[in-house]
């Protein structure tokens, strides 16, 4: 059997990112890649927060084809006939470094293979790989198609589904209840006209989340990321939400009834759809990571179950990078040990531990069935917005206190038992 | 600006095998399973139920985001991805 240092099993964000550091010290590394070129296969919302990886790789990100920094946030809770939005624009975030971009995943990992191969690394692509190598217990290597190669230590980067890894038993199959699914489409818009619709200076971008009728009462929402010269316009769903009440609507038919909103026609309008995807999303949470790392093997990026939806902020390509560098390193550390075993590679979980990674899962632990909550879809977003539309209106009655308008539209919606317990359910978050 | 799904997946670049990479255990679908998510939760909406009562799936045109294989309680579904340079190819992703 013909065999390298490390295979990695996929050349998306997280297997590219192990491979570069790898590369960089001269490891003979090897990542197969079933797509035409990486990225094919990858979807994001989406943003990708660079603040906290901005130091693993520093000399990287310079080049790297961002499409604009997120100098605006906007958060947009949608009620039955009137919704409110929040707009924060922020000097902190509009001055460099900026702490996030909006980024097209073909493009990106594309660019991030050609650093990894720049750096005499080798990334295969067009080519599956069918199965994990397994003795006794051990991952020796990966068989794709006729071809058996050998490894010491292979990094599973397969994406958020885990099918092989799952097969060879170091982690459990997918479950609905920890995932969403993601789907949206990619809208050509002139960049002028993206920067007037979201008052953004020239190459600014904007991130607008839509909370509320949106998935009809469904975990989830509708998102918007400004690209250089498009949109990604979407929606993401709770897949057990859509699962057990989907029924009502099929899930694409989310996306369109979302583009035929009166709020969002004038957004999108003239706009070109040149590109429609959709991906599985993993957010169950830090209480469902399967263990990281074992005999002859590492789990990276999504596989690793690495992302976390916090409502307004949605991660994952900051953390499947990051899992990647220290995968990297562990197994730098490992091969001057001569030891690529469990325990050789236990420094693993142990760094992503003490980075932000499994310290912001940490932090988050409860955000997943806390979020479970319908009513954070239903009641809230359309009680805020009939409270706002009370304030602002003038009819042809004599008008309240201003005062009496918004007690009484507290004391009506928010002053109750319900919701009382539910925010104390929310300080755990 | 309203399009059809199939309108949309038309607008995306598929490398078609002809081996495919989704096979349904229709007796599953037919007896024990009651829900059918399939038919709704596919972004895609590839599922379908033929004249005889057969699920059937057009796997041309699938995203890969596995929302069937996941949200399938009844593994009624062979699924894996397609072989290595099939399948969808996202330019923008």
């Amino acid at each position: 059997m013909e065999k390298v240092d490390c295979i990695i099993v996929g050349g998306g964000l997280a297997g590219l990112s192990a491979a570069y550091g790898l590369a960089s010290e001269g490891l003979e590394v090897m990542v197969i890649e079933r797509g035409d070129y990486s990225g094919a296969k990858n979807v994001t919302g989406g943003r990708l927060y660079l603040s906290p990886i901005r130091d693993i790789y520093p000399e990287l990100w310079e080049s790297a084809p961002f499409e604009r920094p997120v100098v605006r946030e906007l958060v947009t809770l949608m009620g039955d006939g009137a919704d409110t939005t929040i707009e924060l624009a922020s000097q902190k975030f509009a001055t460099p470094p900026h702490q996030s971009y909006t980024v097209l995943r073909a493009r990106l990992d594309q660019w991030l293979a050609d650093q990894v191969m720049e750096k005499g690394g080798m990334v295969i692509t067009k080519n599956r790989v069918d199965e994990l190598l397994l003795e006794n217990g051990k991952v020796i290597g990966i068989r794709a198609g006729e071809d058996d190669i050998g490894a010491d230590v292979t990094i599973i980067a397969e994406g958020v589904l885990g099918l092989l890894s799952s097969k060879a038993g170091l982690r459990s199959e997918p479950r609905p209840e920890d995932h969403a699914v993601g789907f949206k489409e990619i809208v050509e818009l002139p960049p002028a006209v993206i920067q007037d619709r979201w008052h953004l200076n020239d190459g600014e971008g904007a991130a607008h989340l839509f909370m509320g009728s949106v998935t009809r009462g469904m975990l989830g929402g509708g998102f918007i990321y400004t690209n250089k010269d498009s949109i990604s316009l979407g929606i993401v769903v709770g897949m057990e939400h859509l699962r057990r009440d989907g029924e009502k609507m099929d899930s694409w038919k989310l996306l369109d009834a979302f583009k035929e909103m009166p709020q969002i026609q004038p957004l999108i309008a003239g706009g070109t759809t040149v590109e429609y995807s959709a991906h599985a999303i993993y957010e169950g949470g830090i209480a469902k990571v399967p263990k990281l790392y074992g005999d002859g093997y590492l789990l990276v990026g999504d596989t690793a179950g690495l992302s976390l939806n916090a409502l307004v902020t949605v991660r994952g390509m900051d953390f499947a990078i990051a899992s990647g560098y220290y995968a990297a390193r562990t197994v730098l550390d490992a091969r001057q040990r001569g030891d690529f075993s469990a325990a050789g590679l236990a420094q693993y979980e142990q760094s992503l531990r003490s980075s932000f990674v499994l310290k912001d899962l940490e932090t988050a632990r409860e955000i997943p069935h806390t979020i479970e909550n319908p009513r954070l879809f239903t009641h809230y977003p359309q009680a805020v917005s009939r409270l706002m539309q009370d304030v602002f209106t003038i009819g042809p009655q004599p008008a309240k206190k201003l005062s009496s308008v918004v007690i009484g539209g507290v004391r009506k919606d928010f002053l109750n038992l319900t919701t009382f317990k539910e925010l104390l359910g929310m300080r755990k978050i | 600006m309203s399009m059809s799904i199939e309108a949309k997946l038309g607008l995306d670049v598929f490398k078609i095998d002809k081996e495919r990479h989704i096979t349904i255990d229709t007796e599953k679908c037919r007896t024990v399973c009651t829900i059918k998510a399939c038919l709704w939760v596919c972004p895609a909406n590839l599922y379908e139920v033929d004249d005889q009562g057969n699920h059937t799936v057009n796997y041309e045109g699938c995203l890969e985001c596995g929302t069937c294989l996941i949200s399938c309680d009844h593994r009624a579904l062979e699924w894996h991805y397609p072989r290595g340079e099939y399948g969808v190819q996202y330019r923008m992703g």
